[in-house]
């Protein structure tokens, strides 16, 4: 039982990580993975790319805590947290959640509920180029409501 | 007894700012995270407008999400910035 997590600028392979996962292990009977990429419009305006900034140190110790919190609320025998940093571009992936588990309930729950947290507790920034210039993306709401959820 | 800490910006704090991060000696009065985001707004702008009262800002000590009242120890390191983005 591990929480894995990576903050890095390249890119990642969702079927080498959930291989790595499984590797020798014959007690996972469930897989949850949620992959987000990056759209090329938001909020009515095209986006030609992103420049995603976070907290080195303390980005890495919210995205554990929150594997963590997984974990002590699901059964659930690892729980990978990867994010990328620096330039992205449209269809560009951005982040992986994947968990493995015996039993498929508590791999989409701990996938689901580490998604909707970190999206409010992880310290991460995206700026985004648009036609109109640059522009710091703005925290919704729903992702706050999504979180109070758990 | 002197307590130095550590202040960091992110992203468009640190933009309005002009800088990602300082050191600063306390004075006794400035004991809390809140009392610390008071004493940079009297340096005036555009430090009174982007920590003013309503600007949605948050605030980390030492690395974890804190609330106005964590106190500030010798050697904290305290970082302000706005609601995060990610994922």
């Amino acid at each position: 039982m591990a929480s894995i997590v990576r903050v890095q600028t390249r890119d990642f392979d969702l079927g080498a990580e959930v291989a790595a996962l499984r590797a020798g292990r014959r007690d996972v009977g469930a897989v949850a993975a949620f992959v987000g990429t990056v759209r090329d419009v938001n909020d009515g305006a095209g986006v030609a790319g992103m420049t995603l900034e976070h907290y080195p140190g303390m980005t890495e110790k919210a995205l554990a805590a929150i594997a963590d919190e997984a974990h002590a609320r699901w059964r659930v025998f690892d729980c990978l947290v990867v994010h990328r940093v620096g330039e992205l571009l449209p269809a560009d992936q951005i982040v992986l959640v994947a968990v493995t588990s015996a039993h498929r309930g508590d791999a989409f729950a701990a996938c689901e509920f580490v998604m909707d947290y970190l999206k409010t507790q992880a310290p991460f920034w995206k700026k985004e180029r648009t036609p109109q210039g640059e522009r710091w993306v703005e925290a919704r709401a729903s992702d706050d409501e999504a979180a109070a959820r758990w | 007894m002197p307590r130095r800490i550590d202040v960091l910006y992110f992203a468009s704090l640190r933009e309005a700012l002009g800088r990602d991060r300082e050191r600063l000696d306390l004075p006794d009065a400035v004991a809390t995270a809140g009392a610390l985001r008071s004493w940079l707004r009297e340096r005036g702008e555009p430090w009174s407008t982007v920590l003013a009262e309503g600007r949605a800002v948050r605030v980390a000590v030492d690395q974890v999400m804190a609330h106005a009242d964590a106190p500030l120890a010798d050697g904290a390191e305290v970082a302000f910035f706005p609601p995060v983005t990610g994922g």
